[in-house]
């Protein structure tokens, strides 16, 4: 459906050298999905939204909506924001605040070259306040709103344009925790049942990982991997990837023998030889960064009998740290300290030895140099 | 609407109309340029040029120069200039100063009130304070003398106005409650705490005045004073009525009496206007750049939180009694003393006897005047228009200016802020000779007053107008965008509504100062054209002062109910901050 290819955006900037904030930005999104853009601040989510949205110009690259091109630095197209029909929701919600709620909704039914008759806006406007639930303050000032409120609001005039893109930029980072939760539910839910596509800006992993269909993780500018939540999670492709979402052990590698086809390889570490999962053809000698998320790491006081597949290393309980639903420890083995997140009823004490077990699987291989 | 399509102007776009977008920036563009440039070329040129004579066209001349420089008599405008515009500047500054960091800094009683009543000044035209100080205390008819005479029975003059110092003593008072304005902007901008942890190092409160707050305040307190001295050297109305009558000259006297010579020497006005608008320029362009530094420096906190004040015990009494005083001096004593001058029927000085002949005769003879109807539907005209004109145009400047990343935009912003240099007089000038040489037949007409009166105010208007432009966050019209709506509908439905607050505020001042305006309009009226402002000037040559007063209380009146209307219309209709 949103086909964007080779996009770059550059600002100018004071100093001369311009920034250049988006760079080679390829990605597609099916119809009817969610897709995100994640990573930290300042690499570039914003722009690549604003550049689909034209409210940036970029300097090369294409943007199709559903074969419609929009943006084309070949062929010359700039279609303008305001005949895109994107839906917006800002980081800033940007509610006119002098304009009701009513009034905020209504604008884009009323900027519409055919102008719908005031009955109609008038009923479109209700279900979608409905749809929000904020039907009983359709009169209120628009000023007069809660953070949540003010988000569904924004949300409900950018729905109310039946858009053929949703685009929302970070759109709860300015809720508190615990709304922020409920408003990912109900976020999910209503693109779910709406069936829009839609293109999601955050630099919150967890919400990432809920939300998403896919999920593009950006650094400096540039997408480093395009994947699944599942993906993105458990077979990251990048070390950047690998370390900004969730937490994870890095441990520095190199390839013995990259044996068969089932994507195993056997690696030399500090401690000793592993089985690790290899997504990339790699060579023997190779280096490589070994990832290994905690919660995949399996503790045990005693000794457990190594099957095929899994890697058994032993080491010494070096910190704990009591966390209610889990118990962080920090396993010592040799100089290295590994993280690794365990049921609360595991009571080993510090300075104990203690036996780790990881399935090859989860021991994710990364190219890269030590 | 989003400044990314800006960038690229050229880019091709297949089949562009002509867009709304485009129509509107651009005459806005050519209307600045024009105003700002065109007369401002006319007057350099001019003032190479010889007079124009029936019998002789006008030749090219380094004369005007070499007369305006070469004499003796050039010294002497130059040094009087400096020091009346020095010593005016300078005591605006001590006074307005004084009283801001008092308002600001001190816990004086009725601190809300008086800021109320700092802005009540700004309504009282410059040539009705000076003739009200002319009452009070010219050597003949000043009421001070013959209080005083009357009461130690001697003839001895013991003010006397027509001199430098009455010259410096009114500006400097007119100017006062500009530099109040200043400077408490500036106390406002700057970090308390860094007062309190001198509080704590034991300092008394005038040592903390002197060595942490105005130190701090530096730049500010220079470019404040840079402004005033600009301010006045451009002053007319002062020089004009005090200096002339014993021959104390000045750079805007001179220029009138050279244009008002017969024949009139429009050469050597423009060499002496290019003088003016030499040292005025200097004195903004030092102005801007300290004023840019002090922002760079300012340690402004935000968060909207009120500093601590400093506790002057007992003091805080005569404080609040001097400012009382200020207010009477600068407010309430002009306005009685006109107010006394008009139930007269020829001037005298306030008595008993005078009480019983208390008369409503002059105003009578005000409203039967012929021209009195002309003049005040010219004002009303002329300041409605200009302010409508000033903020509209600004507000779309602004918004390319602040918005866009169009090439050129700081030339435009520069171009908007060049008629501050112009002395009032030197654009009317500039002006006069632009119109006369193009024949568009706007010269003698209301016109020609209108395109001076937007030139002048254009730059208050842009301030007005950027201020609430960087306010606005640029989501909210760019959320307007993306609803679809085009760039016309988005300035008229989104920008516009949001800049209401800064635009009436700036409309109500643009409409204030309008009124006001005498030096550009008297080079520039003729008869049928004259505003209010001019027939004050005509009363005060005709030597009516009973009747020039009672226009001047009637006209005081009218901007003081004005101010109050418009203010509560403002907060009655103007959008909530968000
Ligand atoms: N208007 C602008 N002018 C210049 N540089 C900008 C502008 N907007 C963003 N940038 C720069 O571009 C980079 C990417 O910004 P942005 O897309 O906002 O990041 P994100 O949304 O991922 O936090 C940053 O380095 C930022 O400083
Ligand atoms: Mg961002």
């Amino acid at each position: 459906m949103l086909n964007v290819t080779a996009l770059c955006t550059e600002y100018a900037s004071a100093g001369g050298q311009p920034v250049k904030a988006a760079q080679d930005v390829t990605f597609e999104v099916p119809a009817g999905k969610l897709f995100t853009l994640l990573g930290p601040s300042g690499c570039g989510k914003t722009t690549t939204l604003r550049s689909i949205a034209g409210l940036e110009r970029p300097k090369t690259g294409e943007v199709r909506v559903a074969e419609r091109v929009v943006f084309s630095s070949e062929q010359g197209i700039f279609v303008p924001p305001n005949q895109r029909n994107f839906g917006m929701v800002f980081q800033s919600y940007a509610i006119w605040p002098h304009m009701n709620v009513f009034q905020n909704v209504a604008f884009p039914l009323e900027v519409r070259k055919q102008r719908p008759s005031r009955k109609e806006i008038a009923d479109k406007v209700m279900r979608v306040l409905g749809a929000v639930q904020l039907e009983e303050l359709a009169e209120r000032d628009a000023t007069k709103l809660s953070g949540g409120q003010q988000q569904r609001l924004a949300l409900a005039r950018a729905l109310v344009m039946e858009p053929q893109l949703l685009l929302l930029d970070e759109p709860l980072s300015n809720l508190d925790a615990k709304l922020r939760h409920r408003m990912r539910f109900e976020l999910k839910r209503m693109q779910r049942d709406l069936n829009l596509t839609t293109i999601y800006v955050t630099h919150d992993q967890s919400e990432a990982l809920a939300l998403s269909h896919e999920i593009a993780v950006m650094n400096e500018g540039r997408i480093v991997q395009i994947g699944s939540p599942r993906d993105i999670y458990e077979r990251p492709r990048d070390r950047f990837v690998a370390d900004f979402v969730g937490t994870t052990n890095f441990l520095d590698a190199t390839v013995i023998s990259a044996n068969s086809g089932n994507g195993r390889c056997q690696v030399s570490t500090r401690f000793g030889a592993l089985d690790v999962q290899c997504d990339e053809p790699f060579r023997q000698n190779d280096t490589l960064v070994v990832s290994i998320r905690p919660e995949d790491i399996e503790l045990s006081e005693q000794r457990p009998d190594r099957i095929d597949g899994e890697n058994i290393v032993a080491g010494t309980v070096h910190a704990k740290a009591f966390l209610g639903e889990y118990l962080d420890f920090q396993v010592k083995v040799g100089e290295n300290i590994l993280l690794a997140r365990a049921h609360p009823s595991l009571r080993t004490p510090v300075g104990e030895p203690i036996h780790m077990r990881m399935k090859a699987e989860k021991c994710v291989a990364i190219p890269g140099a030590h | 609407m989003n400044s990314a399509v800006l960038d690229a102007p050229a880019a091709p776009r297949p089949g562009l109309q002509i867009d709304t977008k485009w129509v509107v920036i651009g005459a806005c563009v050519v209307l600045v340029a024009w105003l700002a440039l065109v007369p401002l070329g006319f007057l350099l040129w001019q003032s190479f040029l010889t007079p124009q004579t029936a019998a002789k066209s006008a030749e090219f001349t380094l004369g005007n120069y070499v007369e305006a420089y070469s004499s003796l008599e050039t010294l002497r405008l130059f040094f009087n200039s400096l020091q009346f515009a020095l010593g005016a500047a300078l005591l605006a500054f001590v006074i307005g100063g004084f009283f801001a960091w008092v308002n600001e800094r001190t816990n004086t009683p009725f601190k809300a009130l008086f800021f109320a009543l700092s802005v009540i000044p700004l309504i009282i035209p410059g040539i009705l304070f000076t003739v009200s100080w002319i009452l009070l205390a010219s050597p003949k008819i000043g009421i001070i003398n013959t209080i005083l005479q009357e009461a130690f029975g001697t003839s001895i003059v013991f003010v006397n106005i027509y001199s430098m110092t009455g010259m410096i003593w009114v500006d400097g008072l007119h100017y006062s409650p500009m530099a109040f304005l200043l400077m408490t902007a500036a106390f406002r901008s700057m970090d308390p705490s860094l007062e309190e942890s001198a509080l704590m190092s034991g300092a008394t409160v005038p040592q903390i005045a002197f060595r942490v707050t105005l130190r701090l305040a530096w730049p500010a307190v220079l470019a404040s004073l840079l402004i005033l001295f600009v301010r006045s050297i451009e002053s007319f109305e002062v020089p004009a009525l005090l200096g002339l009558p014993v021959g104390i000259e000045v750079y805007t006297s001179a220029i009138y009496q050279a244009v008002h010579r017969y024949p009139s020497q429009v050469g050597l006005a423009s060499a002496y206007a290019v003088t003016l608008l030499l040292i005025a320029s200097l004195g903004i362009y030092f102005q801007s750049q300290l004023s840019s530094q002090s922002h760079r420096f300012s340690t402004v906190t935000g968060k909207g939180y009120r500093p601590r004040t400093m506790d002057l015990g007992r003091w805080r009494y005569l404080t609040a009694g001097l400012f009382i005083l200020y207010f009477f001096v600068v407010v309430a004593l002009p306005f009685l003393v006109l107010l006394w001058s008009s139930l007269q029927k020829y001037y005298t000085a306030p008595s008993f006897e005078a009480l019983q002949h208390l008369t409503l005769n002059s105003y009578r003879t005000v409203l039967d005047n012929p021209s009195f109807g002309t003049a005040v539907w010219n004002s009303l005209l002329l300041s409605l228009g200009c302010a409508t004109i000033v903020m509209l145009v600004t507000s779309v400047i602004s918004w390319i200016v602040i918005r866009t990343r169009m090439p050129g935009r700081w030339l435009l912003d520069n171009l908007t802020s060049l008629p501050l240099v112009f002395p009032g007089l030197v654009l009317g000038l500039a002006i006069m000779v632009c119109y006369l040489t193009i024949p568009i037949g706007v010269y003698g007409t209301i016109w020609i007053m209108l395109i001076a009166y937007i030139t002048r105010f254009l730059p208050y208007g842009m301030r007005y107008s950027s201020t609430s432009m960087l306010q606005i966050h640029k989501e909210l019209e760019e959320s307007a965008a993306m609803s679809g709506a085009s760039w016309g509908m988005t300035f008229r439905r989104v920008v516009l509504p949001l800049l209401k607050p800064g635009l009436i505020a700036g409309w109500i001042y643009v409409v204030i100062v309008s009124i006001r305006e005498l030096s550009s309009s008297i080079l520039l009226y003729s008869p049928g054209s004259e505003v209010v402002s001019i027939m004050i000037w005509e009363l005060w040559q005709n030597g009516q002062y009973v009747e020039l007063s009672a226009l001047g209380v009637m006209l005081i009146a009218a901007l003081f109910c004005f101010v109050l209307l418009a203010q509560f219309i403002g907060k009655k209709f103007g959008v909530a901050e968000a």
